[in-house]
């Protein structure tokens, strides 16, 4: 017999990208893919704004219009900021836990890839006729007699796989926090972006049965002639609410599900660059906890226009209210932990004080949407638009691009150009701003949401044109964001591995972090085992907890630090 | 912003108290932000700063202050909710205002009809009852009240009230299909004299002279009753009731006001008017379209 030596040609880097199994691998696709559909979103933003940039306007036919900003929404929230933040978890999550990987890799790679065909079905509908009923499709709207295309049973489709890959990505991220961390590490020890994502699994998991749900019926309804939500008022007729029901205890949870890994992020970035840690982690931690449980319990306020009756609107105000508490906690333990810092204004510092910013003011216009009368003046205007774009885009955006600055040197091992990243930055903060500040005023000047055109009524032209110009300044910023990638992947600066000297267990790892992540840990006896490292003078775990701010200093460069 | 009704008025206040108190907080945010950025900002010190873990009583004064702050908001959101939208428990409805794809229809006491304008007596509340044809619409009229859904196979209740006579705006605020942009209306508030004129000669079909004319008998031809009612007829068609079409001040929900150019190019091609609009185009001839336009507006 013959000796045969044969080696297989190495594979190809697309084919390992395709049948990776390792989370890192898989979080860089999720935030590939989750980026890709971000740019579609941001085009259909593009195409409504310039529709709206002029009162009367014929850019746009109506039809095209409504599947337009139908695609932006359905998209940006699951196929665009869902992805990017799975894309985070799944690749800091093991790292900052010390595990070598995901409790179930190839489950793993199973829901991105549902994901990401769940994303190619939905616009795979562009075939039979885009679906038009918007992101939250209403019954009876989205039932057949009023939306005939196939176009809308695609968007159902795409939305049941794209929440199955949900739902095993959470339950993944849930196990192996509980089951794959180092030793020593408590989960009272869990770095903040690792809790976040270990509660926001949590809630996933609860709210995606929901939709799935709704969904479900809403094919039964049309596919097979069910009557869930159509034949309102009609002998053996369903009801058109029940769907609001359903889609709004998936659906305010989801606002949170789009939140907390973002807060993660941001409570990241910020101790890092005041070079201090988290003010208040105890009080940061248990407040995403009364968030997770709250986050149930407030979703009629979508539906207060509806006619509910007194007791089930004063019981959802009230709820409502509560959760601005929790929420108010976590801005107040980011603006803390900034006080007595040696603060360093770098790029993903700067987003994340333009995420506080920005929150801070959705978080004070959400407020709107607790008490009754302001609801039932400003829900379904534009009002609402601004709102929520700044929560989820001045809000959950920013913390992902802040991630990005942050963790882009980890993840390739370069870092990004500092100044291409503060003219990006700028950039987009004004941009941002420009195109939804104004739209507080047009919601009180009485402009619906979701119209293609408007009547040239006083001040109305006026600002949405500011609202559209804005956009492409907004544009710009983030065009320039992408370049600074693309650039930075290959002519960055090599970046080693813990530039911003940070201190949880990612930055222990080589940047990019070998496959099997660490070969060594350092001992883990408190949250932050690198400072531990760096100063075993003045240790976490030997310091006396000091929730006193009159403590004296313990290394001779506190007093008079500037 | 600007409430042109006691309903209203309260919800404006409170909004302004609101923003107020909103503006505070988010300044007390911001302005501590960008004090410890100064106050903190690395000026080239050696070593890292006093390392603050957090501080318990701190945390309770900020959440004691946001609890009265929401405390303080909610009583006064739950005050004035009573007030903006008063219990319809057992009064009847004055008049239906019937939403369809994408129009809005009024029936009145003693027969009455109208469409995309609705007339209510100034200076008291009405309560309106919103019934839906298809899908979930909104009536929002923002300078006379609260919105509310309009809801099929729900039978909601809605008070609007207009201090001074008036033409106010609103539209459709649930997004409801194709033309949901031009879903929009007008609430005539009149005096009540006025208004108990008006009702009675709407309630009468439109004068004699216009009914017998060539347009009329063109009118019947086409088919257009088929959608549309002109006078006696009282059932809910799928167009908008047309008996006294030519005093009114819009058409197509808003689209063009009623002039007889702007009708005349309605009429030519009503889908270029209104895309995906129902009205189906009819191949009218340039004589047709003219004695159609004429009998329309002569409908007073």
């Amino acid at each position: 017999m013959s000796a045969v030596t044969r080696t297989a040609a190495p594979p190809s880097a697309l084919w390992k990208v395709l049948a990776s199994t390792d989370h890192k691998s898989i979080g860089l696709t999720y935030l590939g893919v989750g980026a890709l559909f971000f740019l579609l979103g941001g085009v259909e933003a593009l195409f409504m704004r310039t529709q709206l940039a002029v009162p009367n306007n014929t850019f746009l036919l109506p039809q095209t219009y409504n599947a337009v900003f139908t695609l932006h929404g359905t998209t940006m929230i699951f196929l665009a900021v869902m992805p990017m933040l799975f894309g985070f978890s799944n690749y800091l999550l093991p790292l900052q836990i010390g595990a070598r990987e995901v409790a179930f890799p190839r489950l793993n790679a199973f829901s991105l890839w549902i994901t990401v065909f769940g994303g190619l079905l939905m616009y795979l509908s562009a075939f039979v006729g885009l679906p038009n009923a918007g992101w939250f499709s209403y019954a009876p709207l989205s039932e057949r007699p009023f939306s005939m295309s196939l176009g809308q049973d695609f968007w159902a489709v795409s939305l049941l796989l794209v929440g199955v890959g949900s739902s095993l990505t959470a339950l993944n991220l849930l196990v192996t926090t509980l089951r794959y961390r180092a030793p020593g590490m408590a989960l009272r020890q869990l770095p903040l972006f690792t809790w976040m994502v270990f509660v926001n699994s949590v809630i996933i998991l609860f709210a995606i049965p929901a939709l799935n749900a709704a969904l479900l019926m809403l094919e039964v309804d049309r596919a097979l002639h069910g009557l869930f939500f159509s034949g309102a008022g009609t002998v053996g007729g369903g009801s058109a609410v029940l769907w609001q029901h359903y889609f709004w205890l998936f659906g305010h949870p989801e606002v949170y599900i789009m939140i907390l890994p973002a807060w993660g992020i941001i409570s990241e970035v910020i101790p890092t660059f005041s070079r201090k840690p988290i003010f208040g982690y105890d009080f940061v931690a248990g407040s995403t906890v009364a968030i997770a449980f709250l986050s149930f319990a407030v979703y009629a306020h979508h539906m207060f226009a509806v006619g509910l009756g007194w007791p089930v609107n004063l019981a959802f105000s009230a709820s409502t209210m509560i959760i601005a508490i929790p929420t108010g906690i976590k801005v107040f333990n980011w603006v803390a932990t900034l006080w007595k810092g040696s603060i360093r204004l770098t790029v993903p510092m700067m987003y994340a004080i333009a995420f506080l910013v920005q929150f801070t003011l959705g978080g004070v216009s959400g407020v709107s949407f607790a008490a009754l009368p302001l609801d039932w003046e400003t829900t379904d205007s534009y009002y609402v638009v601004a709102h929520f774009h700044y929560v989820l885009m001045g809000g959950t955006l920013f913390a992902l691009l802040s991630g990005l600055h942050f963790y882009f040197p980890k993840m390739v091992g370069r870092m990004m150009s500092d100044t291409l990243g503060k003219v990006s930055f700028w950039f987009t903060v004004l941009g941002f701003n420009g195109v939804f500040l104004v739209q507080h005023a047009l919601g009180f000047m009485g402009m619906p949401r979701r119209v293609y055109t408007y009547p040239d009524l006083p001040g109305w032209g006026a600002l949405n044109l500011i609202s559209s110009l804005s956009a492409g300044v907004l544009a710009l910023g983030l065009t320039l964001t992408l370049w600074n990638i693309v650039r930075s992947w290959r002519h960055g600066q090599i970046a080693g591995d813990n530039p911003w000297r940070a201190w949880t267990l990612e930055w222990w790892a080589s940047s990019p972090p070998a496959e099997h992540n660490f070969t060594a840990l350092p001992p883990i006896r408190s949250r932050r085992p690198l400072w531990d490292l760096y100063h075993p003078d003045d240790a976490d775990y030997n310091r006396p907890r000091r929730h006193d701010k009159e403590n004296g200093a313990i290394r001779p460069e506190e007093s008079d630090h500037a | 912003m600007s409430p042109a009704s006691p309903l209203a008025a309260p919800i404006t206040t409170l909004m302004w108290v609101t923003l107020a108190l909103g503006l505070l907080v988010f300044l007390v945010v911001v302005g501590a932000i960008f004090l410890f950025i100064r106050r903190h900002l690395h000026r080239g010190a050696q070593g890292e700063p006093p390392q603050v873990f957090g501080n318990a009583p701190d945390e309770l004064w900020w959440m004691g202050a946001a609890v009265v702050v929401l405390a303080v908001i909610f009583t006064l959101s739950v005050r004035v909710a009573a007030q903006s939208s008063p219990s319809t428990e057992g009064q009847t409805p004055e008049l239906t205002v019937t939403a369809r794809q994408w129009f809005w229809q009024a029936s009145y006491p003693g027969g009455a009809v109208s469409a995309n304008e609705i007339h209510i007596p100034a200076g008291r509340r009405v309560l309106i009852a919103l019934e839906s044809g298809d899908v979930i619409h909104d009536f929002w009229a923002y300078r006379l009240g609260r919105k509310l859904d309009v809801i099929p196979g729900q039978h909601n209740r809605l008070w609007i009230e207009a201090s001074t006579p008036g033409v106010y705006q609103g539209a459709c605020a649930e997004y409801c299909g194709t033309q949901h942009a031009w879903m929009r209306f007008v609430v005539v508030a009149q005096t009540p004299a006025d208004y108990r004129n008006w009702l009675a000669r709407t309630a009468r079909p439109a004068e004699e002279s216009a009914q017998s004319g060539a347009g009329a008998r063109l009118f019947t031809r086409l088919g257009c009753p088929v959608c549309h009612a002109v006078g006696a007829s009282s059932a809910q068609k799928v167009g908008p009731d047309l008996t006294h079409f030519g005093s009114r001040r819009l058409i197509a929900g808003g689209v063009l006001s009623n002039t007889p150019q702007h009708l005349r190019r309605w009429l030519t091609d009503p889908d270029r008017v209104k895309p995906g609009t129902r009205m189906p185009q009819y191949p009218l001839t340039n004589a047709e379209l003219t004695e159609l336009t004429t009998y329309l507006e002569a409908l007073k």
